[in-house]
């Protein structure tokens, strides 16, 4: 699979006749071995995280379903009486599993921001990055069905809206949109179907996690000076050095979650999502999970429906297209110091956005009035700023990035990654070779 | 770097600012405490009780509270929990309490309609048989069933503490309310089409179908504390809040256990970190 | 092979540094695993009935309502359970063959409560494979199951058929004398 060689020796009996018919005992010790860069900074640890997210949310959720009613009817008094009150520690595999959602996002887009910072998209690593879009999208979709399970008002609403959006295309939206609800209206088909798809799009999760381990395998990690590894003595085996440390990443991420579990559970939930779905009760604020808000501001942000729905699919895309938009020879943000700034603005872009799609679209952005109105809005609503905060996004990827990788001043590129390392006073030189210099 | 200085304060602004919502308005909610707002504050039991009452003998006339059942009033962190009695369907004031409802059922033997006197496993019984009653008893109205209330609504006990002291606020002259509903500055709510003074000043609030609830002393509290309207309120909210959440005492205790457990796991995950990393440059 | 990969060097450290180094890592594993064991607790106790399905664990039945000579079949814990008001001729029958041959021997007064021998409360679920007998069948003047031919006496013990063992008692106790709580 990769061109390190395996250094296991079984050393029972048992282990060279298991070796001889299913290597995995080999394979895991190969695994531990792998050589990783040395220069690993803690942003690193967010895979390892991710990983211990995807664990908690499906024993969390296998639990949860012991419990579940999935039916119109039964499914909020089910989690609200029967899960929440009377099931031993219910609350607390519930609160565990509804905070996992928004800590398992968190993680994710720091572990995103660390890919596009650091370059880790970029040749040889195309396919990891785009099974990273994939897991992510998949994501998104298992939060969104995960979301409508408890039958709140939010539940329903989000459904309704979002299902909704598939009206938008042309002859055959219509009759789409009724095939996913099973009905004419978001109703208990619809809420069945989600339960089954959320059940199990996890462990279609997990296949294409399993994939984009193996592709990082292939060409190894990358690193904070985006210069390949030159020898081993760039590297240090994955265990004990870096099972350690993505420990106590998870500890410490664990801490975080811990917060939220215990004293702010509700903090990331809509009050309404206290309140039964109401087919004939709009709520006041159709708001959804924090983690879709930047893509809901985009979709809003354009008046008419399709176009909304086609940019929210294009913000996405841009994302898969990323190896091939950048056409810098440089790898690492590092050292392409306007690269960084443009992406920094683009990330202020990413949370203004968010913070747009928390607030009603005329909602104004700065005290006083809505503002001249130009087109449909005032220009001081939120609707202009997704706007300007979208042209920026979508600016980011077709014109900056790809112009930039011409036009760009980069910092010198040290010549190996262990370089900016082996200053350090506690490090035994251990041989680092100095290779020809070579573009990342 | 500049850029990137730009682009923060630009941020913060955005962020900080609040904008302005077109449509509903109301007061901001009155600054009341309560002992389990803290993360490592607990419900006070004798306020739980005292909320009891005041739900029994005032709100339970037309509000609901359905998923709450007579055994959870001897749970742990209950308003009636009693050490020496862990289950709490063995608990005798919980049993007595359930005793005095009486429930619709089937005789055994005829299988006629009867009563039967509750048992703890029995919910709270719901003063209308279903909505479209509730609605007929009170102008139209549905009074909210109160199980999950104060977890439904933006500031919970403080929002049912407003709500209900605000009630019956003298409206301000210009403002037409219509007949069966009252003027309450603190239910949200949008007064331009009843207002008739200066549009640039439209009160705050809504109307709300509810008569205010409470007087002075409407309910005698067994401890004697003194019955005020806003002494109710405090603890009738709080009474909702501990039926919204009745697991907050446990998750706060569970999670102080769980942070120093986390604390002091990462604190060694840590060490053992550097010790092996010690002699390799990073 | 791995050539030149820095592990921590061990020819700078004395003897106490490696062993406080060990002791580290091993207390690091300890907690790990005891924090492992605490969270595994929550997830399988959440298995265990929860309190809805606990509340209706016991239930109280008012003994009035059973006349001599007559029997209820009740549900408790969503099992089919016999209350029996047995008449003096049933008791002394009982008592009489407190020591003969059976599959599962027992006094009539080990089945009932001390001065309460007129009421029986056992399980209806027949031993062998579940049915519920009725009663007046079979000779020895108890229940017949009429699925296999199981045959009770006045006392619900095993005299003739495959039922290995005799109807099983419930835990119940006297609230008062017309009242028992069962369970």
């Amino acid at each position: 699979m990769d061109e390190h060689i395996s250094t296991y020796q079984p050393k029972s009996a048992f282990e060279r006749w298991l070796d001889a018919r299913l290597p995995i005992v080999r394979f895991s010790a190969d695994l531990m071995e792998f050589p990783t860069p040395r220069n690993l900074n803690y942003w690193w640890t967010f895979g390892g995280i991710l990983a211990f997210c995807l664990a908690v949310q499906i024993v969390t959720g296998i639990v949860l379903a012991m419990h579940y009613d999935p039916s119109g009817a039964g499914a909020f008094l089910s989690v609200q009486r029967t899960i929440m009150r009377d099931v031993n520690y219910g609350w607390l595999v519930r609160s565990i599993h509804a905070n996992g959602a928004s800590m398992f996002f968190l993680a994710v887009y720091i572990h995103i921001a660390r890919g596009m910072y650091y370059g880790s998209y970029k040749a040889p690593r195309e396919v990891l990055w785009l099974l990273g879009c994939v897991i992510y999208v998949l994501m998104m979709a298992t939060a969104f069905m995960g979301y409508v399970l408890p039958w709140g008002q939010m539940s329903f609403w989000g459904a309704k809206v979002i299902t909704s959006l598939l009206g938008a295309f042309p002859v055959v939206g219509d009759p789409i949109t009724k095939l996913l609800w099973g009905g004419f209206a978001v109703d208990s088909p619809t809420l069945t179907r989600f339960f089954s798809l959320h059940y199990l799009l996890p462990f279609v999760i997990a296949a294409v996690v399993a994939l984009h381990i193996w592709a990082l395998h292939v060409p190894g990690n990358n690193n904070p000076t985006g210069v390949n590894v030159k020898s081993k003595a760039d590297t240090v085996p994955f265990h004990p050095y870096y099972t350690v440390k993505d420990l106590f990443g998870v500890s410490v991420f664990v801490i975080v979650f811990a917060i939220f579990i215990f004293y702010l559970p509700d903090a990331l939930q809509k009050t309404d999502n206290n309140i039964e779905a109401n087919p004939l009760v709009t709520p006041a604020h159709i708001v959804p999970e924090w983690y879709l808000l930047p893509f809901y501001a985009i979709l809003r942000a354009i008046p008419d429906k399709l176009t909304g729905v086609l940019a929210l699919a294009a913000a996405l895309g841009s994302l898969f297209a990323l190896p091939w938009i950048d056409t810098s020879k440089v790898r690492s943000k590092r050292y392409r110091p306007m690269a960084r700034n443009l992406w920094l603005i683009w990330v202020a872009a990413v949370f203004i956005l968010g913070w747009c799609g928390s607030q009603e679209p005329d909602g104004h952005v700065f005290p006083g009035g809505a503002g001249p109105v130009f087109l449909d809005y005032g220009i001081n609503t939120v609707t202009w700023l997704s706007r300007i905060a979208a042209l920026y996004y979508f600016a980011w990827f077709w014109v900056i990035t790809p112009i930039l990788g011409f036009r760009e001043k980069t910092l010198p590129v040290p010549d190996s990654l262990a370089t900016p390392v082996l200053s350090h006073p506690a490090t035994v030189p251990a041989g680092a070779a100095a290779a020809p210099q070579t573009k990342g | 770097m500049r850029l990137l200085s730009l682009a923060a304060a630009v941020g913060a602004a955005v962020l900080a600012a609040a904008p302005a919502f077109a449509a509903s308005t109301q007061a901001p909610l009155k600054d009341v405490r309560w002992s389990f707002e803290s993360p490592l504050g607990f419900y006070d039991q004798e306020q739980l009780q005292r909320g009891y009452k005041v739900y029994k003998e005032v709100c339970s006339a037309c509000h609901a509270m359905s998923m709450v059942a007579f055994r959870n009033l001897g749970d742990k962190g209950a308003p009636f929990f009693d050490p020496k009695y862990p289950n709490p369907n063995d608990n005798p004031v919980v049993k007595t309490l359930a005793r005095d409802v009486q429930y619709p059922d089937i005789d055994s033997d005829t299988g006629e309609a009867i009563h039967r006197p509750g048992t703890t496993a029995d919910y709270f019984p719901s003063p209308f048989p279903n909505p479209v009653a509730a609605r007929a008893a009170n102008g139209g109205a549905l009074p909210p069933d109160m199980s999950l209330l104060a977890a439904a609504r933006e500031g919970g006990p403080r929002y049912i503490y407003s709500v209900v002291t605000g009630d019956g606020t003298t409206p301000p002259a210009g403002l037409t309310v219509p007949t069966g509903k009252y003027y309450d500055p603190w239910m949200p709510g949008d007064l331009t089409g009843n207002w008739k003074g200066d549009p640039k000043n439209v009160p705050v609030g809504g109307f709300i179908a509810m008569p205010p609830p409470l007087t002075a002393n409407r309910v005698t509290f067994d401890d004697g504390t003194p019955a005020t309207i806003e002494q109710q309120a405090k603890d009738v909210a709080a009474f909702l809040t501990w039926a919204a959440d009745p697991k907050m005492d446990e998750r706060k205790e569970l999670g102080i256990e769980v942070m120093i457990f986390l604390v002091v796991f990462s604190g060694l995950l840590y060490a053992s970190y550097r010790s092996i990393w010690r002699k390799v440059g990073h | 092979m791995v050539d030149s990969v820095a592990h921590p060097v061990a020819d700078h450290e004395g003897p106490t540094d490696e062993g406080r180094r060990d002791f580290l890592y091993l207390a690091t594993a300890a907690v790990g695993g005891a924090g492992v064991v605490a969270i595994a607790w929550p997830l399988i106790d959440q298995l265990n009935p929860s309190a809805d399905t606990l509340a209706l664990a016991s239930i109280e039945y008012d003994l009035s309502k059973v006349a001599l000579g007559q029997e209820v079949t009740i549900a408790w814990r969503k099992q089919p359970v016999f209350i029996r008001h047995r008449t003096q001729a049933e008791i002394d029958a009982a008592v009489r063959d407190d020591h003969a041959p059976m599959k599962d021997p027992a006094t009539d007064a080990s089945r009932v409560k001390p001065g309460h021998a007129q009421w029986l409360i056992v399980s209806a679920s027949c031993t062998h494979l579940g049915c519920v007998p009725t009663f007046k069948g079979g000779d020895y003047g108890g229940w017949l199951c009429p699925c296999h031919g199981s045959v009770y006496d006045t006392s619900a013990r095993i005299r003739k058929g495959p039922a290995p063992k005799n109807l099983y008692l419930v835990p119940y106790e006297f609230l008062s004398p017309t009242k028992v709580k069962i369970g």
